[in-house]
């Protein structure tokens, strides 16, 4: 069994909490207790039945106001696969929460409202899955039993789609025509409409093939902790606890340090309390080199063909998060990995407007919800890949100062 | 190349996660209460730090209501880990600071907890603390964040979170802040079973079925201790039970059960249609949004 992560975008009328509660129901994942109290809260509303979009709204701010005002993250299985479902709000003013679920997500399913076909904000959660590199797309067309469950409402809906998806370069995109409300092509197969011979919803994404979504041949590995036992036995040991970011390491490969790029050889790969010969992408492992080289936490040990860049200066498409606003010349941390280093936002170059990807040069300000092209300096040099070529080693943080709050998500580009 | 299932990218996560507060905070502390969760982080945090040994202490805020097998476990659990472990004790809180004790049947002290764990983390100026709460648990905790900064107060504002992206955590804090960290966010109760089960974890007797005396209480099964009072009109009976989770022995319910195994006991979670603190936790069924009102006030 696998691990699946995705991200629902949608607004309030389209029937995502709707439609991730029929998930959840009809894959048996709600249970006793939590389905009473579902009773209970469903007699407030005017119909009688149950209403499964209160399933996933946690918090009383945002059942209060009926919305989703931030990412819930929710969880089932089946027998093949466990998804971890991001449920993130699709209103315009909830970018960044849209761009936070997104980043964990390996596949997006958009919603649209039969009705009303492809509409700005698709546009717009699109943009987000492809600026993000967000490998697959799921689109729902949902409300079909509004539509008449007809076929050409849905053919129209995906011929747009398609076009759109052609100009944003999302390449694995499928259609589901379904009805949330009434269960059609959720977990069940529709039969008001036959004309569909595709997957149920369900069905889809317990068989999507994810294994491709990880790197196998950049070998990026980030130093988070050095463990150092000085016990009597252990005297020398010199063990780098961190992650594989993507790529994979044997026993005796040589390979790069960052910063410095200096050259080594791994001598010992230790998994939980074992050693194993070698270590793949999103493994939490310790390596130790066979030369007597200090390394410390955030350094990044690579290895492969292509190694990263490493720079004092670079550009980064950059989601501003704080409700202060940005300006050219103001300094952050920036944290990329396991690293912290001092920056400055040298000059924005651009503003890219979500809804058309129009670059709007020169903006006066940066607010929430801006995506903007930034040129960037930092204290220390990072040693980073494209994010458009490598997601994992490709993304950072921005920090404030002096609030420490997370102000804004990076991609990073050096050209 | 081999591909991991979901317990190791699951464990994988919660090691990363770990390193991260180890990396990153001067002070940390892993916060113990004794059951499978906190014992699950113990096994991670083993992992995640081999060959050397837990650079942190393991705080147990010991409400002096817990199962004593669970205590006895405890502590030799961190005999053998070789961690240091720091006890504090609420009835201590609830003297020094003249506290109103809970009155009536299941008098409880859960909701006292948290004035002893504010005061541990101010005396050992904790800027971490590594808790066992996963998302699946109870809705108010389904946005809550992997790294989550309390003030100085431990308040929760869901409203004022940071975002959280990639796998990147920010745990820069100003001072009389600290952050709770919760590696296994992303388990589900099965999940957690299930790596028990792969990793050969070993856990308290109570997880398991034995015989006990309880009381029948609104159709939950209290175990008979010197915590609650007993009426005139209460039947003793002797079952064979198991406990889902193990917290004070005056809110947490037993459940019928005859597994004397991990196998069995998963066995029986598969096929249970009520969740683990619908089931287990009396305190819950108090109020829809008793947990957010309690995680606002510097619950774990």
């Amino acid at each position: 069994m696998d691990l699946l992560r995705f991200i629902t975008a949608g607004s309030v009328d389209d029937g995502k909490s709707t439609l991730i509660g029929r998930l959840l129901y009809d894959s048996k994942s709600i249970l006793i207790d939590q389905l009473e109290t579902l009773e209970a809260q469903s007699k407030n509303k005017e119909n009688g039945e149950i209403d499964l979009a209160l399933l996933t709204d946690g918090l009383r701010a945002a059942r209060e106001q009926g919305i989703t005002i931030d990412v819930a993250y929710k969880y089932f299985s089946t027998p093949k696969r466990k998804f971890i479902i991001a449920d993130a709000p699709g209103h315009i003013q909830y970018t960044r929460n849209l761009v936070t679920g997104a980043s964990t997500a390996n596949l997006m399913v958009v919603l649209i409202d039969a009705r009303q076909g492809v509409i700005e904000q698709t546009r717009r959660h699109s943009i987000v899955a492809s600026l993000l590199g967000i490998p697959h797309i799921v689109v729902a067309v949902n409300k079909m039993d509004l539509a008449g469950f007809d076929k050409s409402t849905f053919e129209h809906i995906v011929a747009d789609y398609e076009a759109m998806a052609q100009s944003l370069g999302l390449k694995d995109v499928q259609y589901i025509p379904m009805s949330a409300l009434r269960g059609d092509n959720v977990v069940e197969e529709s039969a008001s409409m036959p004309w569909y011979k595709g997957p149920s919803l369900l069905a889809y994404l317990e068989d999507i093939n994810i294994s491709s979504d990880v790197n196998y041949d950049k070998f990026r590995f980030v130093v988070q902790y050095v463990i150092r036992p000085q016990t009597e036995a252990l005297h020398d040991f010199r063990g780098y606890a961190g992650l594989v970011l993507s790529g994979s390491v044997k026993k005796g490969d040589a390979v790069q340090l960052y910063p410095g790029r200096l050259t080594a050889t791994v001598q010992r790969i230790i998994s939980g309390f074992d050693d194993v010969n070698e270590a793949g992408p999103r493994e939490a492992v310790t390596l130790t080199l066979t030369e007597d080289i200090d390394l410390s936490r955030g350094d990044l040990i690579t290895s492969g063909s292509e190694l990263p860049h490493e720079e004092t200066e670079f550009d980064a498409l950059l989601c501003w998060m704080d409700s202060r606003e940005l300006a050219a010349g103001n300094k952050y941390l920036l944290q990329h990995n396991s690293r912290v280093t001092r920056s400055v936002i040298r000059e924005v170059q651009y503003r890219l407007d979500v809804n058309s990807l129009e670059k709007i040069p020169l903006p006066d300000s940066v607010k929430l919800n801006d995506v903007v092209r930034v040129r960037i300096k930092t204290q220390q040099p990072l040693a980073f890949d494209n994010f458009s070529d490598l997601r994992a080693n490709g993304c950072a943080i921005l920090i404030d100062e002096t609030s420490h709050v997370t102000v804004g998500a990076c991609l990073l580009q050096q050209n | 190349m081999k591909t991991m299932n979901h317990l190791q990218l699951l464990e994988a996560e919660a090691i990363h996660i770990m390193r991260e507060v180890a990396g990153q905070f001067e002070r940390p502390c892993l916060l113990f209460s004794g059951g499978k969760d906190s014992i699950t982080l113990v096994h991670l945090a083993r992992k995640a730090f081999f060959t050397g040994k837990i650079p942190f202490p393991l705080v147990h805020i010991d409400t002096g209501h817990n199962f004593p097998e669970a205590l006895r476990f405890r502590d030799e659990l961190a005999q053998a880990t070789g961690a240091r472990l720091i006890v504090r004790n609420v009835g201590d809180t609830i003297r020094e600071k003249r506290l109103q004790e809970q009155r009536g049947k299941f008098a409880s002290r859960n909701a006292l907890q948290s004035y002893t764990l504010l005061d541990t983390i101010a005396e050992f100026e904790f800027d971490a603390c590594i808790g066992g709460a996963r998302r699946d648990e109870e809705k108010a905790r389904a946005k809550e964040r992997i790294f989550s900064v309390r003030d100085e107060f431990g308040t929760w504002d869901p409203k004022r979170q940071r975002p959280e992206l990639w796998n990147i955590y920010n745990g820069k804090i100003n001072k009389g802040e600290n952050v709770r960290v919760f590696p296994i966010s992303n388990w589900t109760e099965l999940d957690v079973w299930n790596y028990i089960q792969a990793e050969n974890v070993a856990l308290p007797s109570i997880y398991f079925a034995h015989e006990r005396q309880v009381i029948e209480h609104q159709g939950q099964l209290i175990a008979v201790s010197e915590f609650i009072q007993l009426d005139a009109h209460d039947a003793i009976l002797t079952r064979q039970v198991r406990y889902r989770t193990v917290g004070d022995m005056t809110c947490t319910a037993a459940v019928e059960s005859e597994a004397a195994s991990l196998d069995e006991v998963i066995r029986e979670i598969m096929a249970t249609r009520i969740s683990e603190r619908g089931e287990t936790r009396i305190d819950d069924r108090i109020s829809e949004a008793a947990m957010e009102d309690r995680k606002k006030n510097g619950y774990f």
